[in-house]
């Protein structure tokens, strides 16, 4: 950077502690993924305790991978980069930004101790009751003011692309917060509410919520960590300016119609129905632009792939995510849809975007964050790195190969008829058969929380300043000195 | 504006504009990526002519091919209701008895009760009838309210202690409750033992030998061989529905648990029962 203009003072301390929560949350959640997991394969590990009952813990574990992990992570890169892109230090001071962060922290914590106790207006992805909407919604708008504020305060004469996918985020998030969640409490002093929508247009109002969730917290907010980290890290221009404005804007448009795909089949009206397939399928290719920009801006530094296991976490994870956003359309096709809904398939598919695409992503922010945020020259272990790679790689292979099967196994099993016309298997005979699956899933599971601790511990050393003695990574002698 | 840039490797322009050491290149959108994403859009608009799709002020807009997913659903089933018609207009005029002699029904029956069985019975009989503890084993010749089909009918239709005016009834009383002492309870569970050859304490049983005469043969007979009018069990022949420990025995005596079975009229129409019934009275040993 050659600029004469001095750079300011960044707020890096917000960002240091949404760093340490998302890694905190990340082994919670997936630990309590690996616990879950193993329920389903051997249901004595519900211990025969309300708390630690599958449907008390299932929440625990969406909301902490998504929203603890997921939405700190989002929440602290999009501080760093609104900063850095803006060169301008955060609207609001010190203050308001930890307020948001301590908010959001608060936020998890009322969220899941509800779950745990059997607090839940039952609606997925949805849960907290009435009391903890409202304190998310007024911690949201001061992440909105933090964040719109800063923009409006930049000292660059454009708004970079990771921007707008952060703000499209932002106010996005809380239209679908709010509308989901009105509800009048029982009583003041009472954790129970009832919520508006009543029937069919509850479901509609909730997978309108639940599919942008989605489209909006983990696509849109997720693009715009990859949309600076990529570029950053390969240290090469963004592949087409063009491509991100016509994707940009398709998604942002498409995306809010595509949730009826989720109520396929049900008592929701045919013409919603064809408008959320349709919808979903015109979102493939500018869900794929978002890949195309990711990998593209690799051209002229694909070697650095071979060296840097950081750059490998982050095109990986958009890898993933150009295969979950071609499976995404694929599902929402009716006939396909038919086969697919209420099996597996439906979990195999959100852990290869949950893991493959969001969760590598996350871990690549983090690998660059954490050596910048704490002034060190380099991560502690770039193999460690490597090797957390590898682990992660392998626990979604298993994961989500064996949700395909079982998925679709299952899907098959529930339609066959035999020569009388009589159906084939019983509901429990289709658990049976998956039992296999599950063990191999929760072993996937198993080798993903495996590679998050050792980044943990790269992390943690990193932080502390120290540089573990390796070789570095290199191509093999034989073929570095025969090829370059 | 300056000159515009480009860059050294692609060869491509920049946008000029810079972040943090960010550039944009401003390479044109992929023609494929540009004609497959138009494609996509030309062929929903062709779903939506075909298909029911826009809302309207007072409806929607139904599409050329009049399609619902509702007249479909309503078609497939009238479609198998009809395929299966030729047995089951056969089933609802024929008694069980009857079915069960025919050896055409008695394939169907087998094939459709199996398939009834697994999604409605197994939960608490297990899978083919082997039984859960507390449940009863339905693969043997051992029967609370009688092994012929047409009893097996009656009571998979209107239940066992069930809330059904016609559920059969017959209660084990509870002889904790001032009726018998702790050591009569113990003695005379021995001797249920010994009815199977299981007693551990003879002197015990032989004393319990007159509590049963008084209290317990009424029902379950000299003998205990059983009453099936009363749904007493058979206690000479080693089956336990409640556990075979002296324990078992001696809490089922001293503190009485009564399974429920519902009825089935209320949920499965008459054709499923018959079949289930034929089912069930095949699985070990129906008389």
């Amino acid at each position: 950077m050659n600029q004469a203009i001095a750079v300011p003072t960044y707020n890096d301390e917000v960002v240091r502690k949404f760093v340490i929560a998302a890694s905190f949350w990340g082994i919670v959640g997936f630990s309590v993924g690996i616990l879950i997991a193993f329920q389903l394969a051997y249901p004595v590990l519900n211990l025969d305790l309300e708390w630690t009952s599958f449907g008390r813990l299932r929440p625990v574990h969406t909301s902490a991978v998504v929203f603890a992990f997921g939405g700190n992570i989002l929440i602290g890169s999009s501080l760093y980069i609104v900063q850095r892109t803006s060169r301008v230090t955060l609207f609001g001071g010190p203050t308001l930004a930890n307020m948001v962060f301590w908010g959001y922290q608060i936020f998890i914590v009322m969220a899941a101790l509800g779950y745990v106790l059997g607090v839940t207006q039952s609606k997925e992805y949805a849960e907290p009751e009435w009391y903890a909407d409202i304190w998310l919604t007024v911690i949201w708008v001061m992440y909105l003011v933090v964040f719109a504020g800063t923009l409006v305060t930049r000292k660059e004469s454009h708004i970079y692309v990771a921007n707008w996918f952060f703000l499209a985020f932002i106010i996005t998030v809380a239209m679908l917060h709010i509308v989901n969640n009105v509800a009048l409490p029982v009583s003041w002093m009472g954790a129970k509410s009832y919520i508006a929508w009543a029937g069919v247009r509850d479901a509609m109002t909730q997978w309108w919520y639940g599919h942008n969730a989605v489209g909006f917290f983990l696509t849109a907010g997720f693009l715009g960590m990859m949309y600076y980290f990529i570029p950053k890290q390969a240290n090469r221009p963004v592949y087409s300016y063009r491509l991100s404005v016509i994707h940009f804007w398709a998604i942002t448009f498409l995306y809010v119609w595509a949730g009826p795909h989720h109520l396929h089949y049900t008592a929701l009206p045919d013409w919603a129905q064809t408008l959320g397939m349709t919808f979903s399928i015109m979102l493939w290719m500018p869900s794929w632009g978002g890949m195309i920009n990711g990998i593209m801006t690799l051209s002229g530094a694909w070697d650095k792939l071979r060296t840097d296991p950081v750059l490998r976490f982050l095109v990986t994870s958009v890898g993933f995510y150009g295969m979950s956003t071609f499976e995404g359309p694929l599902m929402a096709i009716k006939v396909v849809n038919s086969l697919s809904h209420y099996t597996d398939w439906t979990i195999g598919h959100v852990h290869s975007a949950a893991l493959g695409w969001n969760a590598l992503v996350s871990f690549g922010a983090l690998y660059f964050l954490v050596p910048k945020l704490w002034n060190r020259e380099r991560l502690y272990s770039l193999r460690l790195a490597n090797l957390h790679f590898w682990f992660a790689t392998m626990g979604i292979v298993l994961y989500i190969t064996s949700m395909w099967i079982s998925g679709i196994m299952q899907g098959l099993m529930w339609r066959t008829y035999d020569a009388l016309g009589f159906l084939q298997y019983s509901f429990i005979e289709t658990v049976e058969a998956m039992h296999p699956y599950y063990v191999i899933r929760a072993t996937g599971g198993v080798l993903f929380l495996i590679g998050a601790l050792i980044m943990v511990y790269n992390l943690w050393m990193t932080a502390h300043g120290k540089t573990r003695d390796e070789e570095p990574i290199a191509l093999a002698p034989s073929a570095s000195s025969a090829g370059n | 504006m300056a000159e515009i840039e480009k860059d050294a490797i692609s060869g491509r322009e920049t946008t000029g504009h810079e972040w943090d050491g960010i550039k944009e290149l401003n390479t044109p959108l992929p023609r494929w990526w540009l004609y497959t994403f138009y494609v996509s859009i030309i062929w929903s608009i062709g779903y939506w002519i075909v298909y029911p799709a826009w809302p309207t002020l007072s409806g929607y807009t139904e599409g050329v091919i009049g399609y619902s997913s509702r007249a479909e659903l309503t078609k497939e089933l009238e479609a198998r209701d009809e395929s299966r018609m030729v047995w089951t207009d056969k089933f609802s005029a024929l008694s069980v008895e009857e079915i069960s002699k025919d050896s055409e029904l008695l394939n169907y029956a087998m094939a459709g009760g199996r398939a009834i069985f697994a999604e409605n019975c197994a939960p608490c009989h297990g899978a083919s009838g082997s039984g859960i503890s507390s449940y009863p084993v339905l693969a043997d010749d051992d029967w609370l309210w009688g092994g012929a089909v047409g009893d097996i009918y009656t009571t998979i239709s209107y239940g066992i202690r069930s809330t059904h005016d016609d559920a059969r009834l017959g209660e084990m009383p509870n002889f904790g409750d001032d009726m018998l002492s702790g050591s009569q309870i113990s003695d005379v569970a021995e001797y249920v033992l010994s009815l199977s050859g299981g007693a551990t304490d003879n002197t015990s049983a032989e004393r319990g030998t007159e509590v049963f005469a008084e209290e317990c043969a009424g029902c379950h007979g000299e003998n205990g061989e059983g009453m099936q009018s009363m749904g007493a069990p058979r206690l000479s022949d080693g089956i336990w529905i409640y556990g075979k420990s002296k324990q078992n025995i001696m809490s089922q005596i001293g503190a009485p648990k009564h399974g429920v079975m519902p009825a089935w009229v209320d949920r499965l129409d008459d054709v499923s029962i018959k079949q289930v019934s034929v089912y069930v009275h095949s699985l070990g040993g129906g008389q």
